[in-house]
């Protein structure tokens, strides 16, 4: 293949070549560990502090309140449960029918084990009905568990209203901020969240490092226990090079802030107005207003996902679909599904999500390659009325 | 990503007998848009009686069009009686594999096949051996008697794989149950060997409180959830056990049996035959 387009980075995001200069120490001369009592080992100290710092400055809180995990999923496993554990008395969790599979599948293993959940619904821009949520949060309510913003979608979910909510009714908010650190500003010191997760590759850090933000005071019990790292609430030894790795990504985030909204925005929408015009029968999936700079979501129907992404591998193109077909699973997307998409159409739903690497002439290409490609299914199915 | 072989992706990126043909001598449509894939399988005889022409058209993923351009290559040249004999495994075969979950996109190409040549025959005046059986998933409208066919034919022995050949269990899952007990009786084990050794052991309080309610998330809960409505567990008295139903299922018009009685034979089954279901009010 000549070249690649990469146009998925809700997926993961390449490291940044900044963040790779600064993990390579930590996978070479300094190796240490740094709980030992050597200098050897513990001057590698003073990088995870750095990098605690620089984490804190994006999310706008101090640097006692990040813990480092080993990815999103984590985070989010480790808030759910951690909660729970801390708050044996309360039996209610409260989360939406879109979260990612690392919050749903947490929660429905739960509803399993005994817990009552609430999975709250979405109108067909993907938002919620706040008072809905505010009816639901009640004394049995351990944690309350919404996403900033969706994966599929790009959805930005009315994140500080939602926590000053559950702040009001005295229950804990976790919120996974995977898809939205990074791309839109946030000062948590000012909201009502309790707990929010971050994962490094979605920020051009590496996979393998995660951040969850706890906020100080909030009653929690670690989810892997061990040794004393991370004052007692991560327990393992410090995954140096990605925790360097993702304070050098997040100082870099804060920088490029406002390139996201403007730079890549702009390509992000000249790639969605050109698709919604040279396809026929092609939708806008989702809140358009409330939405990631970086990411589109467009259904094409009466064709089918897998077979637009392989035709647009041939291109070198990167993208991505909530078809059942990609996924091995026989149902399309729940997003799609919790949206009300038809099905018609959330077969056909594909996702382009854009970074600060991506070019004019990338966009340029995509939009040049689509229209052939739909065409070309279409020519194919039997649900095209010539 | 899907392990692809070149054959497949060969067939999907140049497809070959694309299109449909015009007074074609039958039609077999198979799928739908809403299970993601759909075949649309058009066929001319020659003055000998063989298949001179055939052409398709696909919704769905590149499993599922090469599948039907190969199937359209298979059956030229073919009486309609060779034509019948081809399977699902035939098609596999031909294209030289296809990953496990894409299995059922073979078994849409022979089936929209049979709907051809019984097309033809409906078409010609002769009566059509209708294919009876009763719905064993109902999120997928598949029978008893094609979940049969799909198991002797490919020789399986797993409700997952089952799931990859015809989709069967693979919405809602409340009919795993049924589908392991055909997979059973085809492989010849008797049935009351089926793994329900807890049914008739005596249970603590405890042990029937668990049970009940794993039987009602795993069971029955996903069977209402896929019609709108959701269930909540409210007590345990004895053998009495109370629920409330929630959503739409609290007024469903069309079901056959009143929920109640679903709850009821799904607890009976998985927990103990004594138990009383009843609805709080």
């Amino acid at each position: 293949m000549e070249k690649t387009i990469y146009l998925d980075n809700n997926a993961t995001t390449r490291v940044a070549p900044e963040v790779f200069e600064v993990m390579k120490p930590f996978l070479t001369e300094l190796y240490g560990n740094p709980s030992s009592m050597h200098t050897f080992g513990g001057q590698v100290e003073k990088y995870i502090r750095e990098s605690r710092e620089s984490v804190a400055r994006l999310l706008g809180c101090d640097s006692s309140e990040i813990i480092f995990t080993s990815c999103g999923t984590e985070s989010d496993n480790a808030a759910i449960k951690g909660i729970l554990s801390a708050y044996p008395e309360k039996r209610k969790i409260i989360t939406t029918r879109v979260e990612h599979p690392a919050v749903l599948t947490v929660c429905r293993e739960l509803q399993s084990e005994g817990y009552k959940v609430v999975e709250l619904a979405v109108n067909k821009e993907g938002q919620l009905d706040l008072d809905e949520l505010q009816a639901e949060v009640d004394e049995d309510t351990a944690i309350v568990t919404i996403m900033y913003a969706n994966n599929e979608t790009g959805v930005i979910f009315p994140i500080d209203r939602i926590a000053e909510i559950v702040k009001a009714k005295g229950s804990i908010f976790h919120t996974d901020g995977v898809q939205a650190v990074g791309k839109i500003p946030m000062n948590l010191e000012k909201s009502n969240i309790d707990l929010l997760s971050i994962s490094g590759h979605k920020l051009h850090a590496p996979k393998g490092v995660g951040v969850l933000y706890v906020r100080k005071g909030t009653r929690i019990t670690p989810f892997i226990i061990g040794g004393h790292q991370e004052k007692s609430r991560r327990a393992g030894t410090e995954n140096v090079a990605g925790i360097a790795a993702i304070g050098k990504a997040a100082e870099l985030a804060m920088k490029n802030m406002d390139l996201e909204n403007t730079q890549v925005k702009k390509l992000r929408d000249k790639l969605e107005n050109a698709l919604l015009k040279t396809c026929k029968d092609a939708h806008l999936n989702g809140d358009k207003i409330n939405r990631l700079p970086n990411t589109t979501n467009i259904s094409f129907e009466f064709i089918e996902g897998e077979a637009i992404l392989l035709l647009l591998d041939q291109f070198g193109i990167c993208a991505s679909s909530g078809s059942a077909c990609t996924s091995g699973a026989l149902e399309p997307s729940h997003v799609m599904r919790a949206m009300g998409v038809p099905f018609t159409a959330a077969h056909g739903s594909i996702r382009f999500s854009l970074s600060i690497y991506n070019t004019e002439e990338e966009v340029d290409f995509v939009i040049e390659k689509m229209p052939a490609v739909v065409n070309r299914l279409r020519e194919l199915s039997p649900f095209v009325k010539k | 990503m899907w392990d692809y072989n070149k054959k497949v992706m060969d067939y999907f990126l140049h497809p070959v007998n694309a299109g449909e043909i015009e007074n074609p001598d039958g039609v077999g449509e198979e799928g739908s848009l809403a299970c993601g894939d759909a075949l649309k399988l058009t066929f001319k005889l020659g003055t000998d009686g063989r298949i001179a022409d055939a052409k398709f058209k696909t919704f769905g993923c590149a499993s599922a069009i090469a599948s039907a351009s190969i199937m359209t290559e298979m059956i030229k040249g073919l009486t309609l009686e060779e034509a019948a004999k081809i399977t699902n495994k035939d098609i596999v075969d031909k294209l030289g594999g296809l990953p496990a979950q894409k299995m059922h996109c073979s078994v849409m190409g022979m089936e929209a096949l049979q709907a051809a040549i019984a097309n033809y025959h409906k078409g010609k005046g002769k009566t059509v051996k209708k294919v009876d059986g009763k719905i064993v998933c109902t999120c997928f409208g598949v029978t008893d008697k094609e979940i049969e066919k799909v198991v002797i034919e490919n020789n399986l022995d797993s409700v997952e794989q089952v799931t990859n050949f015809c989709k069967a269990g693979g919405g809602c899952g409340s009919c795993r149950g049924e589908i392991q007990m055909i997979i059973d009786r085809i492989r010849g084990k008797n049935e009351a060997e089926a793994p329900k050794a807890h049914e008739h052991k005596k249970l603590t309080n405890i042990q029937k409180i668990q049970l009940v309610q794993k039987t009602i998330s795993d069971q029955v809960r996903p069977l209402l959830k896929a019609h709108g409505g959701d269930i909540d567990l409210v007590d345990v008295e004895g053998n009495k056990v109370i629920v409330a139903f929630r959503g739409m299922c609290s007024q469903c018009p069309t079901a056959e049996y009143t929920m109640k009685d679903v709850v009821e034979a799904r607890l009976r089954e998985f927990v103990s035959e004594e138990l009383i279901v009843e609805e709080q009010m």
